[in-house]
């Protein structure tokens, strides 16, 4: 049986569907809801099952592997899948003071709900063709929802975001026909296997590097991440918390997930690339933070540096490393989520974007200010919040390889993003509001809805940065599924002999 | 466009596709057809239907909403998948009822197969018309 595999898409399926038809409604945002909480649930119980197992898999329609449909989660699948539920819950909640009756009409709900599906389904995936489609459903879903109700700058960046997008789809395309060409499969445990039996090592380079190039543009490593700055600051800000919190994550989950268990013939070449791409990637985007003014802007730009981070740790390839980089995932899609969230109330308390022309939150809104403390401190590395683990880890592994400089860089950036965040602090928060508003909490309309996720969110960051144990052994333990695949391989194809 | 002739035709044109849509439909599981195809064809006699004598009367025949009934058309095409459980089988495992089964015959073959592919007809219906009607409102 496998059905604690599938529930955690259906769900979202079945939400969406319902949410449509109810989409005139005000219902159709308590659908989301309650179908987000059931969601959540059905992944609790995933990772229940999974911390159990090990490895489960489960094959769509009864057609064995590696013909069929396959499912699986490993403990880096069930994570993420747990993570993205606990995101959906948390935006689906902030949605209700965040949406306006025309977005909702629109069908905003439907859409939120199958973005959660192709996301989750691009973890849950078992094989390459899969994960396209997968990848199609969120571009389609996140398309919908930039350009929602949206004006020319909505439009604007949507069409930069889907054309981007879409050069990178062709790539992972090609890929996937070259691929299937030299090995005959597509399914991630049959390649694992076969990849070494390919004669022509050289060519299943060139492939491994298209697949880097395909994944890269939708994780915005440098230096393909010119659609996100572009597009990420358009939407409302429910939509730009869940992208920014999950859309590039699955970029990072899909290279991690093949070049530690496909692509690991040529670690030499394959893992130097990804290791100056990753040191380009964090000094670009926190270089480019520093530029900006608009606080979803500034945070646009993070998110690039933090993916730096996440690919670093991959391009080690230490245990400890990978380490790092699992528990970064986990850690910033939290953290950015909910930095989002907090700039969508923010933007609503003072009215603007710009945070030179806003001001005053601290004096007015202290409760807002703390919030935004936790996150942004955590982002930076401050101790004990989760941030300072994530860093501390990725910074240990470099330095336990002797890459002083790849260290210094990881130390410099992070440093940087503390000036970034001060920024934000000393001009949202800290000066007077130069149209001198005091921007109280009691006047935002819908004001527990958007403060309980946010509330929620930091919470789940405090007791990652002070109870860190569990979650780093949890880290250890994927990280030794994905350095030695053979129980992901034998539980996906044991099953269908 | 307001010709008799175009109008007389298009009408008989309409019906004539939308049962061929069912028949191609039905015959889909082992030969060339379903649900897509017959989407694809159900909403050609309704677009014939509009260019002939405008939406309005074309969204009046079509009864629903076409967002709603690509809505309605997933709701359906998942819930042949979902179906399995009851056999307690997996996600999409196609379940057969061969009704008047002999040993040389299968008799007639019902399938959640054929409910999956009402699904997809559905949904392929609902899509193109929301968007073919929309662009022929916006001209």
């Amino acid at each position: 049986m496998s059905w604690y595999l599938t529930l955690p898409l259906v769900i979202p399926f079945v939400a969406a569907i319902i949410a449509y038809l109810l989409r005139s409604s005000p219902l159709g945002a308590w659908v989301s809801i309650i179908g987000s909480g059931l969601g959540l649930i059905a992944s609790i119980a995933l990772m229940a099952v999974v911390l159990d197992a090990g490895v489960v898999a489960g094959q769509m329609g009864n057609w064995p592997a590696p013909f069929g449909i396959t499912l699986v989660a490993d403990l880096l699948s069930a994570v993420m899948v747990l993570i993205t539920a606990i995101t959906g819950f948390a935006v689906a909640i902030y949605a209700l003071g965040d949406i306006t009756e025309r977005q909702a009409k629109l069908g905003y709900h439907a859409l939120f709900q199958i973005l959660l599906a192709g996301v989750t389904g691009a973890f849950l995936t078992g094989d390459l063709f899969n994960l396209y489609v997968w990848f199609e459903v969120m571009l389609i879903a996140s398309f919908g929802l930039l350009i929602l109700n949206g004006g020319k700058e909505q439009i604007d960046g949507g069409v930069k975001y889907v054309a981007l997008n879409l050069i990178s789809t062709i790539l992972f395309l090609t890929g996937i026909g070259l691929l299937y060409g030299m090995t005959g499969t597509l399914n991630f445990a049959d390649l694992a296997v076969k990849v070494n039996e390919v004669e022509n090592q050289g060519l299943l380079t060139v492939v491994a590097m298209m697949f880097m190039v395909a994944f890269g543009v939708k994780a915005a490593v440098f230096p393909l991440f010119f659609w996100l700055p572009a597009a990420y600051h358009t939407p409302s800000f429910s939509v730009s918390a869940v992208f920014a919190g999950l859309l590039t994550k699955v970029g990072v989950y899909a290279l991690i997930r093949m070049f530690t268990m496909v692509f690991d013939h040529d670690i030499g070449f394959t893992h130097t690339v990804l290791l100056w791409v990753a040191c380009l990637t964090m000094v670009v985007g926190v270089l480019g933070a520093a530029a900006q003014s608009d606080f979803r802007k500034i945070l646009s730009f993070h998110i690039i540096s933090q993916i730096g981070y996440m690919v670093l740790g991959l391009a080690l390839m230490t245990p400890l490393a990978l380490m790092g980089a699992v528990f970064y995932l986990v850690h910033h899609i939290i953290v950015k989520a909910n930095l989002f969230l907090i700039a969508g109330i923010a933007k609503r308390l003072t009215g603007g974007t710009d945070v030179y022309k806003i001001g005053g939150l601290y004096k007015s809104a202290p409760f807002l200010a703390v919030l935004f403390l936790i996150p942004a401190f955590s982002l930076a590395g401050f101790p004990p919040l989760s941030g300072f683990w994530a860093k501390y880890i990725i910074v240990k592994a470099t330095l336990d390889v002797e890459m002083w400089f790849v260290a210094f860089i990881a130390l410099a950036v992070g440093l940087m993003t503390i000036y970034s965040m001060t920024k934000i602090w000393a001009e949202a928060f800290w000066k007077p509001h130069p149209d001198g508003i005091e921007p109280e909490l009691k006047t935002l309309p819908h004001k527990t809805a958007q403060i309980l996720p946010v509330a929620g969110l930091a919470v789940l960051t405090i007791i990652i940065g002070l109870n860190p144990e569990p979650f780093v052994l949890f880290a250890e333990r994927t990280t030794e599924q994905l350095l030695d695949p053979t129980a992901y391989i034998t539980t996906v194809l044991g099953e269908a002999s | 466009m307001n010709s008799v002739i175009l109008i007389a035709g298009a009408r008989l044109q309409a019906v004539l596709l939308l049962v061929f849509s069912g028949y191609m439909l039905l015959r889909g599981h082992n030969a060339p057809g379903g649900g897509f195809i017959g989407g694809l064809i159900a909403a050609t006699g309704f677009v014939v239907y509009a260019i002939a004598c405008g939406t309005q009367d074309a969204r009046k025949a079509l009864r629903f909403d076409p967002g709603s009934i690509a809505g309605a058309g997933l709701g359906i095409a998942l819930l042949a998948g979902v179906m399995a459980a009851l056999w307690g089988d997996a996600l999409f495992t196609g379940q057969w009822l061969f009704i008047g089964a002999t040993e040389d015959s299968k008799g007639i073959p019902l399938s959640t197969v054929l409910i999956f592919d009402i699904g997809v007809y559905l949904v392929v219906l609902g899509a193109i018309l929301s968007i073919a009607f929309s662009l022929e409102e916006a001209v």
